[in-house]
């Protein structure tokens, strides 16, 4: 197994220093420029570059195929969300929408590292991780649609999607709320010994949140099979995570539980699926809980009603030389595993299924008025 | 017939159920070793072990989502709340979450989970320990809400809310855990959600009671027969949600008076809603406006005197029975 693409400290000053590739040490090119998300991408990048040949190998002992899926699944949601934020500007799409973009390598390098059986809840972010899980992107668009074909008819919209079929628990609309459901999902495999594991993904402003806290303690007081995933995209709506939490690193929150942890680079999709291996081996093997700080960045607003005010566009453009996808893609052709007309051929067929979900989710019927009544009590 | 307290009637509901459920476990504070803070479950942690009888830490959010999750994925949790006052911190799972899981998956995802413990005033236990939440949760569709008043309805109530495949909200009652009552025998006795039971029959005037309210209104019945020669009925809703409207307005056609007896605050009550309800159904059979006995607009008071003040009792309910009988 390659190196561990994890650290510890994430405190902006707290490294001492790294190459930068340019002779420099690290904190006097971030004294240069005195601003922080400058130090973060060049620190990211640098470690990412430490780590470039272990990557690369483990990209080598890596199944084709599945290598081939991770990108497909990449750039389908990446042209899925793009897709949302037209339509919804037409005025296809009602109530909140939140976008993926720029976390994709998460929930790939997360989610094709366990078996269909295992189960995932998320949050309101959600359309992105229902596909991934195997959920068409017809049933999610037109569940964005509002529409009969919709995944749960149209009853859910965009924060609530759902596949019992496929073991996807749901979008869940109240910051934090999953991470307590994703809980009770760990508690039940373990009480039935199903061998499940279950992913449970939130964001960083989550953390904030009281349940939490109580969750990560029960599960390491029970020892649950649970891996907390949380997608620090680095903003909770307007309020960036400096602003909001007094103790900056998450994976090390962990500690207080005596949970183990790791801080993951969330642009990295073969550094998310090895954290995610490592965890949901503890995971299975010893029935114990692991919380992976996944760092990313979120392109686009918290929703798509979101001003952006409270950033610049030159942060956004900084984050985005570090873009997952073509991070991913590089490395693959680097390995010899990818031509440019291989990934020609997954844009198409990406943009092909965005294209039929558009037309399935037209097509689609709203749900009859015998529908608002059905499904209150079981 | 076995005669139990309402107590030792709830805990043979959850012996029961666990012993035919292998997905039923029951978890909460001080439920395991401490035999229950109120002794509903004593003897079931010896009995069937840490698996089925789960001790949790004071987190009453986190153990109430963790018996959603775990609903959700198939087993079927009895979670206590030491108290229903505790419940409000764990609101979210129960409102948010619960509530709604069923609907906003279109279908695919039941919450078969059973949250129960004392609702309601005890003795001098002060503003935090005394509400009655019944109101609060009835609001919500997808939630049922149950309020046993006596041994026989607690136990094959409680079993039926653990077998039913919604989220129950199961109200106990501290002031009677103690109530003793005949109990039928045999691990099928069960009673059915959504059934009221009239408690006393009478022609002159209907009484509306639940948990609490039950025997305050039987004594008030007894005592205006002897006094007053007035016949009173008393009907026991016993679940809240969904409420048997039906077996009221029948009373109500029949006597022509209604009172309501109730522990929690009359604002949006339950008791308000039922007056609503007869004034739809009921309205040209009325010959009195109907009268409700509820809990003072305070925050529950320490002292013993304004305790009994704010509460409902048994001359109040006599009063309002006078009242909607011009007596």
């Amino acid at each position: 197994m390659p190196k561990a693409a994890t650290r510890q400290k994430t405190g902006a000053k707290s490294t001492k220093s790294s190459p930068n590739g340019s002779g420099k040490t690290l904190e006097s090119v971030v004294e240069a420029h005195q601003d922080k998300d400058f130090y973060e991408v060049e620190k990211a990048k640098a470690e990412y570059n430490a780590r470039r040949a272990s990557q690369l190998t483990a990209i080598k002992k890596t199944d084709k195929k599945l290598l081939r899926k991770m990108l497909y699944e990449m750039v389908l949601g990446r042209r899925f969300e793009e897709k949302c934020a037209e339509v919804y500007r037409m005025g296809k799409i009602g109530g909140f929408c939140h976008l993926y973009i720029g976390q994709e390598a998460i929930g790939v390098g997360s989610m094709l590292a366990i078996e269909p059986k295992d189960m995932v809840v998320t949050s309101y972010r959600d359309h992105v991780q229902a596909i991934i899980k195997g959920m068409t992107p017809e049933s999610v668009l037109a569940e964005l649609y509002g529409k009969e074909g919709g995944c749960v008819g149209g009853k859910g919209g965009s924060m609530h999607m759902f596949s019992k079929e496929l073991e996807f628990f749901g979008g869940h609309g109240i910051v934090g709320g999953q991470i307590g459901v994703g809980t009770g999902m760990a508690y039940a495999a373990k009480y039935k010994n199903s061998g499940q594991v279950v992913l449970c993904f939130f964001g960083e402003a989550a953390v904030n949140q009281g349940i939490f806290h109580e969750s990560l303690n029960m599960a390491q007081l029970w020892k649950l099979p649970c891996i907390y995933i949380c997608e620090n995209n680095q903003y909770g709506m307007g309020t960036s995570q400096e602003r909001a939490m007094s103790a900056r690193s998450i994976a090390k929150k962990a500690d207080s539980y005596e949970m183990a942890n790791e801080f993951v680079d969330g642009m990295d999709v073969m550094a998310v699926r090895e954290a995610t291996l490592r965890a949901v081996e503890r995971a299975r093997d010893e029935s114990l809980p692991t919380l992976l700080e996944v760092r990313a960045y979120r392109y686009m607003g918290h929703s798509m009603s979101d001003p952006g005010n409270y950033r610049t566009r030159d942060e956004i453009l900084k984050y985005q030389e570090r873009d997952p996808i073509v991070l991913f893609k590089d490395s693959l052709k680097e390995a010899k595993v990818l031509t440019d007309k291989d990934f020609d051929e997954i844009e198409q067929e990406a943009v092909d299924a965005v294209a039929a979900a558009v037309k399935f989710a037209d097509e689609s019927p709203f749900p009859a008025e015998s529908e608002l009544m059905t499904h209150v009590y079981a | 017939m076995a005669l139990l307290t309402i107590r030792d009637a709830l805990n043979e509901a959850l012996r029961e159920e666990i012993l035919r459920d292998e997905n039923v476990f029951v978890m909460g504070e001080e439920v395991a070793e401490y035999d229950g803070a109120y002794k509903v479950t004593r003897g079931l942690w010896k009995e069937f072990g840490d698996k089925r009888v789960v001790d949790t830490p004071i987190t009453e959010l986190g153990f109430a989502a963790v018996g959603v999750g775990a609903a959700m994925a198939g087993l079927r949790p009895v979670i206590e709340f030491m108290t229903w006052n505790f419940s409000i911190l764990a609101a979210d799972q129960i409102i948010n979450h619960a509530a709604k899981m069923l609907y906003m998956s279109g279908g695919q995802f039941k919450v078969p989970i059973v949250f129960r413990g004392p609702n309601g005033s005890a003795y001098q236990v002060s503003s935090q320990h005394s509400q009655a939440l019944e109101a609060f949760y009835a609001n919500f569709p997808g939630l049922k809400v149950v309020m046993p008043s006596n041994a026989a309805d607690a136990k094959g109530l409680l079993k039926s809310a653990i077998r039913d495949d919604n989220p129950v909200m199961f109200l106990e009652q501290e002031r009677m855990y103690g109530l003793k009552g005949e109990v039928p025998e045999g691990d099928d006795f069960t009673i059915p959600l959504g059934v009221a039971d009239i408690k006393r029959e009478g022609k002159d005037c209907t009484i509306v009671a639940r948990s609490m309210t039950v025997p305050l209104a039987l004594q008030a019945a007894e005592k205006i027969q002897e006094e007053l020669d007035v016949s009173v009925e008393v009907i026991d809703p016993r679940t809240i949600k969904p409420l048997d409207i039906d077996t009221i307005v029948n009373s109500v056609k029949k006597t022509n008076r209604l009172v309501i007896a109730e522990e929690s605050h009359s604002f949006a009550s339950v008791g308000a809603e039922i007056s609503h309800q007869i004034m739809e159904n009921a309205f040209d059979y009325l010959d009195a406006p109907v009268k409700r006995i509820s809990c003072a607009e305070t925050p529950m008071p320490y002292a013993k005197n304004l305790e009994a003040l704010a509460l409902p009792d048994v001359a109040k309910i006599v009063a309002a029975v006078k009242e909607v009988c011009y007596l």
